[in-house]
């Protein structure tokens, strides 16, 4: 009994292709802002998909430099192209960022968790993100679009520091222009020949077209912006079991062995990235946890 | 009058006020259309009035030599602007610069404080919507100072 | 259907022949030594290598080696090192890549344990050693560097007849007497003009072996006298601490400010969880040729003491060193139960023994256990 079960453990696991990268070329680098860009990649086996569900995300290793997790920002109905979005902040990242067509990747992933697209069919889905946390919701936002007829109203609310932080500019005016999704983009700044919204994007939520019992809301942005953003829903009406955010933590493994992304008794990286707000309540305010 | 109390009653700032303080309330209002680029008040100057916006959007600004206008935040459709007319020295501290053509309800500060002091229970419940409103502004505030998207 | 084993008796005179026995089957002999004054684990060769005549006397921040007045091979408890040494590597290549044009190929580590005996492990380092295993190899992912380690390997486990002046392996419910995860168990008595050993095999494996040595049937006094001395080390803790509801009272006080208590003594020095035979986090670091040519990336072992262990771009999750002790000691007696499913604490007393500065898990436990409550003074 005991080997049997040893055995269809032993099946499930994935004992080499969880700490090796696998390399992956680069098709391109997209400058998305001045200091984030893209990475378009695939692998070395043209044939081969790289399949994700909305929210998870890739260690992704620069020749020789390090590892970073960065969540994955491509069309999962488009598993040919790896699409990764992220800022130029770290060693890693800003290597990354000067690499060119054809170079490689390395590429360990997909872990942690999904959005929960499926739980929101039939209902209205709010989109809420801050600054980069756009990136890891816009899988989402194309499968939502993807499947379109599966989801009352969808709703993304998008607020950046300044117009020029603003991420997938000319994505966002193209959904902006469809009438089966609501945007509405604010900045925490105005500046130049910004005529849109000023404000923090919590300011959206009271206006927001949603209808609060009947909704599931996603969250992703910088942890402050996401509590403000729950108490916003909150007022509304909308309960923490239908609110999901996403954490982010230091993380060596991304499978739940290095201990790095603990955050009380999850580990981000496998119980994570997104969480139900319920079950990490108790965590999210804690300091320093 | 009957038109004005209909639109007073459908704005989300009025929203579970009873008919009998909304009809009170009315006999201050008057309705407002300002066009783009105008400014609907400027600091500084004498606060008698706040507004509920019906329609359209406007910014509230400062100006600081040599940075020019600086946005602090839209207001459009459903919102409530100045509530300076509470307190003295009935001053508004901030610009609000129409950015649209926006149809607006303006409440004559006098005449609501003469009210008020009449009817302290409808004071009261104005003044816990107006709490209400300053408090999200207050907590939108703090957030915007927290620069939340890094540290550039 | 589990099988009983009858217990044997070996006399000191006949211990070498396990040695030998053991050597001669191909494994490599590790085992507690003395070194540089402490008990140590190596490899060893005789039963002359162990500690013989030796006894540690053990408190917090305090560790010495006395005389035993009696020949004893395992009259010490446990030293500073675990036997997480030999399974989950201090340092060891997860992999190596080698350029290619633009692209690189990979090559994984091939790292695996050759056969070795692990001699004189004790009820607390079982219970670690299970611990890793459920930890590294039994989640959605594995570890498989240390699950090759662990193959090959042959336990000679030791009932503890003596408790260390830090030890509650008895409120953590490892110890003294081992339960399981060894192929044979020796229980160690000097007296009356006797030195035996009374073996008892917990495996098919161990009970092979037992055969091929000289040993004697053991009488029911033998026995009994084993027994009672492992019953009396119980009640010779020089620590306990109560796990009743010990998972719920911690996270009760996650906020409270005795944490800022601990850590005005604690130096963030990390030695805890160096010699914690359960803690398990890694970092990793990635390396390349002076050329370029070759790439590796090493794994070793990390402690959440440090300000990096949380760093994300920005700053660290946990400046403070109060969060750092209290993630520690949070996951050891509470977290871990909700991760894991068991304690991350086997009541070995390392961390109190080689703690610089003497903080006793079981004593901050203890003061927590006052203060479930956050006393809130109301002005």
């Amino acid at each position: 009994m005991a080997t049997t079960k040893t055995k269809a453990a032993a099946e499930h696991t994935c004992t080499c292709d969880a700490m090796a990268v696998r390399p992956y070329r680069i098709q391109r680098v997209l400058t998305e802002t001045y200091d984030t860009f893209s990475v378009e990649l695939t692998p070395e086996d043209p044939h081969a998909g790289f399949h994700f569900l909305p929210g998870q995300f890739n260690m992704l290793y620069v020749y020789g430099v390090g590892e970073v997790p960065i969540s994955i920002s491509g069309d999962p109905a488009k598993p040919k192209t790896l699409v990764h979005t992220t800022r130029a902040v770290g060693t890693v990242t800003k290597r990354m960022q000067k690499l060119k067509t054809g170079d490689a990747v390395g590429v360990r992933g997909p872990y942690g968790t999904a959005w929960p697209v499926a739980e929101g069919v039939g209902k209205d889905v709010v989109v809420v993100c801050g600054g980069i946390g756009l990136a890891p919701l816009r899988p989402v936002i194309y499968h939502l679009l993807n499947n379109r007829a599966q989801y009352g109203k969808v709703v993304l609310l998008y607020g950046a520091r300044t117009p020029m932080d603003i991420l997938y500019w000319k994505m966002l005016e193209k959904w902006r222009s469809r009438f089966d999704i609501e945007v509405h983009i604010t900045v925490d700044r105005g500046a130049g020949d910004w005529m849109g919204n000023v404000g923090v994007v919590t300011n959206l939520i009271p206006k927001a077209p949603f209808d609060p019992v009947n909704t599931v809301a996603m969250v992703c942005g910088p942890e402050i912006m996401m509590r403000f953003t729950a108490l916003a829903l909150a007022k509304r009406g909308v309960q923490d079991e239908q609110i999901y955010v996403s954490m982010e933590r230091n993380m060596k493994c991304g499978i739940g062995l290095c201990g790095h992304c603990q955050m009380g008794p999850l580990f981000v990286c496998k119980d994570g990235p997104v969480f139900r707000l319920d079950l990490i309540k108790p965590l999210f305010t804690k300091r320093e946890i | 009058m009957e038109n004005l109390e209909r639109i007073i009653t459908d704005h989300p700032f009025v929203k579970g006020l009873p008919p009998e303080h909304i009809r009170l309330i009315v006999g201050c209002a008057a309705n407002v259309v300002c066009k783009e680029g105008e400014f609907l008040f400027r600091e500084g100057e004498p606060a008698d009035k706040f507004y509920l916006i019906r329609q359209g959007r406007l910014m509230i600004e400062s100006h600081i030599p040599h940075r020019g206008a600086i946005s602090i935040q839209t207001l459009g459709e459903g919102d409530l602007v100045g509530w300076s007319w509470l307190l003295p020295p009935y001053r508004f501290h901030f610009d609000a610069r129409i950015c649209e053509t926006t149809r607006l309800i303006g409440f004559d500060g006098k005449c609501l404080r003469e009210k008020f002091d009449k009817d302290p229970v409808l004071g009261y419940e104005i003044m816990k919507k107006f709490a209400s409103v300053m408090a999200d502004c207050l907590d939108a505030t703090r957030l915007q100072m927290l620069e939340v998207y890094g540290d550039h | 259907m589990e099988k009983t084993y009858q217990p044997r008796v070996i006399e000191r005179d006949n211990l070498q022949a396990l040695f030998d026995a053991l050597s001669k089957s191909g494994h490599q002999l590790l085992g507690p030594t003395v070194r540089n004054n402490a008990v140590v684990l190596d490899e060893i060769g005789t039963v002359e290598d162990l500690p013989i005549g030796v006894v540690d006397q053990q408190d917090g921040g305090n560790y010495r080696l006395t005389d035993a007045g009696a020949p004893t091979c395992f009259g010490h408890v446990v030293g500073p090192q675990s036997w997480k040494k030999y399974f989950h590597l201090p340092k060891v290549t997860l992999w190596t890549a080698t350029r290619d044009g633009k692209s690189f190929a990979v090559e994984e580590s091939a790292e695996h344990g050759q056969k070795r005996a692990l001699i004189g492990v004790r009820a607390c380092d079982l219970a670690a050693l299970d611990i890793h295993d459920k930890v590294l190899t039994a989640g959605p992912y594995e570890d498989s560097i240390y699950r090759r380690m662990r193959q090959n390997v042959f336990v000679v486990a030791v009932n503890c007849t003596r408790a260390g002046g830090t030890c509650f392996c008895s409120s953590m419910g490892t110890g003294p007497k081992a339960a399981s995860g060894y192929d044979l168990v020796l229980t160690e008595l000097v007296g009356n003009g006797r030195h035996i050993f009374i073996a008892e095999p917990g495996s098919k494996a161990g009970a092979k072996l037992l055969e091929q040595l000289p040993t004697q049937s053991c009488s029911g006094d033998d026995l009994a006298t084993a027994t009672a001395a492992i019953d009396r080390v119980t009640g010779q803790m020089g620590r306990e601490l109560n796990t009743d509801g010990l998972k719920d009272r911690m996270y009760k006080v996650v906020e409270h400010p005795h944490w800022e208590e601990i850590a005005a003594r604690c130096l963030t020095c990390g030695n805890c969880t160096l010699v914690c035979p359960t803690c398990f986090c890694t970092t990793v670091e990635d390396w390349t040729s002076l050329g370029g040519a070759t790439a590796e990336r090493v794994r070793r072992w990390d402690s959440c003491f440090t300000v990096d262990f949380s760093y994300i771009h920005g700053g660290s999750i946990r400046p403070s060193a109060a969060a750092r002790y209290r993630q520690w000691m949070m996951h050891k007696l509470a977290s871990w139960q909700d991760q894991f499913g068991m304690s991350g604490c086997v009541g070995c007393g390392r961390c109190i023994t080689w703690c610089p500065v003497g903080i006793d898990i079981t004593a901050e436990a203890a003061t927590f256990a006052g203060k479930t409550q956050i006393a809130r003074v109301e002005a």
